[in-house]
């Protein structure tokens, strides 16, 4: 992967490398056995639109920088905002503090599994134009013309338009050498129109299906996604959506489309396949895995058609970076191969407790949300690869005699251990013998994560695979949020549960 | 760069401002937490935070235009410059729908007070205990995993208005699960505090030893309606979610379940033959929260020109009926409606309702207790149809009684609509959410027993 840009002179013109120096020199006083640094500016921008009007704009700027260290097998970990070495050592000295008080509580030591070091390194997304510095003016004219054209269109009643832009710059060194400069992009427009239908007082909207992700401005305007398209076409299928007849409970085989797919892929094999979770780190949160390390190589997480990899190098992906935040260069590899679990996501202490995983050796999955934020095992890009000669989506629409067509995402719910869950969508069309047979409202599919991906009984070719992802992800306590990728073709699905929602609600 | 008061982050951005109007909105926050699992502390960290917000003001021909800038800031030469950004983007912004005179006013006798902290030392009491209770889970097989965080934000809101506002937020909770060590059950205890004197570890690895005795006995349930008795902290999962979808513009809009369906919204429909009462109340007791507006952005429930405006108690629900949505001045426009914000708190009660949990346990013929919600999402705006999990404790009631532990269930359920099907309700208590509570954890619920829940499918999670 390439990138036009070099890492932002208003970043590096920032005195974090003497406040690194003063406070691993300051940690080091205290014996630890390990410290990082990390410093951090998270530039971001929402922009929303409502009915062809500017209805807020809103810019932030997160500067700091934060201390961690491993002292007498524990944990110490505290940030601050000052720009100084002064404030640098200060924060280090609680940090020291905190590991103290720790260290009462801590029955495992901490270990990192060993990463060769990397010294000075930069890395810098691939995108073209850095939205933040496109005029806000400009963006205000393009997402209210779009929100108006939408509100201009038959049927529709309002029309809303958001886009989200973030750039990171981190800097990272630890007491082992490892320095790393990094710098990336991501962005997540979504428009939706809004209607009623007079006749039923059924009201309902639909979404843009564009997925967020690690470009720059150019994906609005620079022809890599269809928005003229899709705007156009939005009236029309929600005017559809409203008089849709509602959805007959049953099993249904599913054809799924990449833009409603990846987000159950999150749920329930990104999710699920994180190390940490399956070891019990996140039980009074974010919740286990059904998926435990017992399981390896033996599980049979779904039918022989399925392969899924992680991958923090996938250009454009959302959780795509050079070397994460322990300084471990980031990777590529297999999660489920073959239909079979064979991996998992790792950090360095997890890495080290299970050296059969990876050789030893952490996959790069350690992330921070800011700088206020301790770095905790994050999600990889994860995505379902296409069979090299796989059909199309029409072929795969084709071999149904009886069945759903599943566009866009919207609701999703997994239990804690990543077995039940339930999705909605943006439009469900009827397959009768082999073709598409108009919209259907209310539907929503539910499933066990093993039954799901057991019953996958053909997936796309590389024709169909596309790139989704989620901008917001959350885990942990103190909660954080992460931005992932997810890659999949369009896949087809026998005998799934259908709900019809209306139905569950009781109305 | 020089360090200053957040008094003195306010006053500069207020004079460096080259636009017609400002507001500054300082956090000053600082946060210690810890974190453990599988019998031990994993992570901790103690952090402070500045966070200046600077909302300018431009009028032009057309109107006025509002630019936002927030940033982290230590020193005022950082404020500068989320300044001039801030005066730049109103000037490149369009007018703005939302345009109101801004609120005026003096200075809070506290304004020049100092900002209020925590530190590590707050758990100096329950750490040690916690320590404790490790120990005896490991000797009695039982594994905790759990987190507590304190956190103290002080914010400062001043305007070229003349406002200087300060408010001292104390916000904390604490969460535990405990597992056998054969993982085969689960059971959880929570809660929110200000400032964790009233938080016992022995007290809360206690109740989840009781909990997980409760699970000697395990009975498999099918999916299908249950009477069943949400306590106040499933409550607060499904009521917040009510609440975080009350805005008024969107319900005139018509696209939520407080939308009348032909137009306008449902406010003055009853929603419940019950004397069912739902408010927030700024100055509620233990659960006090910001008095005014405090608005980086607008979005269909806050309008940043509403900025400072005072908060006071705001009844949504009266006797059963929708009484208000949530309105900026904007919006109270578009629907006719008072004008009343958003606030951090809420309340739910049953006038008359007394006893707890356990004494609506009592009158269950058979039926299930349920510990907490998890995951939950909305299905249908229309209905409110959200989905979401029990999760750590579902547990069988016969003739009053806890009998066992029973699987998990996906249910479908809308929140308005169980305000019309409960049968019976305790007293309010403070409460927890376990899905929402880490961003909003002032809340006051009773238990309420619901007839017929709908426990949509079974899952498999334990």
């Amino acid at each position: 992967m390439t990138s036009p840009h070099e890492i932002d002179a208003s970043f590096t013109a920032l005195p974090y490398r003497r406040m690194a120096e003063a406070a691993l020199a300051r940690a080091q006083d205290f014996h630890v056995s390990h410290a990082d640094f990390r410093f951090e500016r998270i530039r971001s921008q929402d922009v929303r639109v409502r009915d062809g009007r500017l209805q807020g704009a809103s810019d932030s700027e997160d500067v700091g920088f934060a201390v961690r260290v491993v002292l007498n097998g524990a944990w110490g970990f505290a940030s601050g905002v000052g720009l100084g070495q002064t404030t640098a050592v200060h924060v280090t000295e609680t940090a020291i503090r905190t590991a103290q008080v720790a260290a009462a509580m801590t029955s495992r030591p901490i270990e990192l599994a060993p990463e060769p070091t990397y010294r000075d390194v930069e890395w810098v997304s691939a995108y073209d134009i850095d939205p933040l510095s496109v005029p806000l003016a400009d963006k205000v004219d393009l997402l209210a013309g779009w929100s108006r054209q939408l509100l201009d269109a038959p049927g529709v009643q309002h029309a809303s338009g958001t886009l989200q832009q973030v750039v990171e710059n981190k800097f990272y060194t630890d007491l082992s050498g490892t320095t790393t400069t990094q710098q990336r992009v991501r962005l997540q427009p979504m428009f939706e129109a809004f209607g009623t239908d007079e006749k039923s007082g059924v009201f309902d909207s639909m979404r843009t299906i564009a997925p967020p992700v690690g470009r720059g401005w150019e994906y609005l305007v620079g022809g890599a996604y269809d928005w003229a398209g899709e705007l156009e076409q939005l009236p029309g299928l929600l005017a559809e959506k409203l008089v849709a007849p509602s959805v007959q409970a049953g099993r249904y085989d599913l054809v799924i489309h990449p833009s409603n797919l990846w987000l159950t892929i999150h749920e329930s094999i990104g999710h699920a396949t994180e190390l940490d979770r399956a070891l019990g780190y996140e039980a009074n949160y974010a919740g286990t895995s059904f998926a435990t390390i017992d399981k390896l190589n033996t599980l049979q997480y779904g039918s022989p058609v399925m392969n899924v990899t992680g991958d923090r190098t996938q250009e454009h992906g959302l959780a795509t970076v050079g070397y994460d935040d322990e300084g471990v260069r980031t990777q590529e590899w297999d999660i489920v191969k073959d239909g079979v679990l064979v991996g998992y996501q790792l950090d360095r202490s997890m890495a080290l407790m299970h050296p059969e995983l990876n050789g030893g050796r952490s996959n790069g999955c350690a992330y921070a949300d800011s700088p206020g934020h301790i770095p905790i095992q994050r999600m990889a890009n994860v995505s379902l690869q296409a069979a090299a000669d796989g059909p199309s989506t029409d072929e795969l629409i084709g071999q149904v005699e009886r069945g759903i067509y599943v566009v866009g995402d919207k609701s999703w719910s997994i239990d804690m251990q990543r077995y039940n869950f339930q999705f909605t969508g943006q439009r469900f069309y009827r397959i009768e013998d082999g073709r598409l047979a108009g919209q259907l409202r209310d539907v929503a599919y539910q499933a066990t994560t093993t039954d799901f991906w057991g019953s996958m009984e053909a997936v796309g070719g590389p024709e169909t695979w596309e790139l989704g992802g989620a901008f917001n992800c959350g885990k942990a306590q103190p909660g954080q949020v992460a931005s992932v990728s997810h890659g999949c073709p369009t896949s087809l699905f026998r005998d799934v549960n259908v709900l019809n929602t209306t139905a569950e609600s009781g109305s | 760069m020089t360090a200053a008061s957040p008094q003195e982050l306010v006053e500069h951005a207020l004079k460096a401002t080259s636009s017609d109007h400002c507001v500054v909105i300082v956090h000053d926050s600082t946060s210690a937490n810890l974190r453990w699992a599988n019998n031990t502390l994993t992570t901790n960290g103690v952090m402070h935070s500045v966070t200046v917000t600077v909302v300018a003001f431009h009028g032009t021909g057309e109107g006025t235009a509002s630019g936002s800038v927030s940033g982290s800031a230590a020193s005022t030469e950082q404020v500068t410059r989320i300044v001039e950004q801030a005066d730049a983007a109103a000037k490149a912004s369009s007018p703005a729908e939302d345009a109101a005179e801004l609120p005026t006013g003096d200075a809070d006798a506290d304004w020049f007070d100092p900002s209020g902290e925590t530190s590590i030392e707050v758990y100096s009491t329950f750490a040690p205990a916690l320590g404790e209770a490790f120990g005896r889970a490991t000797a009695e097989d039982r594994i905790l995993y759990g987190f507590v965080d304190h956190d103290v934000t002080t914010t400062y809101l001043g305007s070229s208005t003349g406002l200087r506002l300060r408010h001292v937020q104390p916000t904390g909770h604490y969460g535990c699960t405990a597992k056998p060590t054969d993982l085969s059950t689960s059971a959880w205890v929570g809660g929110a505090t200000r400032d964790f004197s009233d938080v016992d570890a022995h007290a809360m690895d206690a109740e989840l030893v009781q909990r997980l005795g409760w699970a000697s006995r395990r009975v498999e349930l099918a999916a299908g309606r249950y009477d069943t008795v949400l306590p106040p902290t499933a409550v607060a999962d499904l009521m917040i979610y009510a609440y975080w979808t009350a805005a008024a513009r969107e319900a005139h809009d018509g696209q939520t379940v407080f939308s009348k369906r032909g137009g306008g919204t449902r406010i003055g429909e009853r929603l419940s033959d019950k004397p069912l009462q739902m408010f927030s109340d700024p100055t509620y007791p233990r659960l006090e929260a910001t008095p005014f507006v405090s608005a980086s952005s607008s979005n269909a429930i806050e309008s940043v020109f509403d900025n400072g405006l005072p908060l006071s108690r705001t009844s949504w629900i009266t006797d059963g009926t929708l009484t208000a949505l949530l309105q900026n001045r904007y919006s109270a426009k578009l629907t006719g409606q008072p004008v009343t914000p958003y606030i951090d708190n809420l309340v739910v009660q049953v006038d008359g309702a007394t006893g707890s949990t356990q004494d609506l346990v009592a009158g269950v013929e058979r039926g299930l207790l349920v510990t907490c919600l998890w995951y939950i999402r909305e299905v249908d705006p229309q209905s409110l149809l959200l989905t979401g999990l029990t999760r750590d404790g579902v547990y069988l009631v016969e003739n009053g009684e806890v009998t066992g532990a029973v699987n998990n269930f996906r249910f479908n359920e809308s929140p308005v609509d169980l305000l019309r099907r409960f049968s019976h309700a305790s007293a309010t208590a403070p409460s927890f959410s376990r899905e929402w509570g880490d961003y909003f954890p002032r809340t006051a619920t009773p238990a309420l027993r619901v007839p017929d829940f709908n426990m949509s499918t079974v899952s498999q999670a334990n």
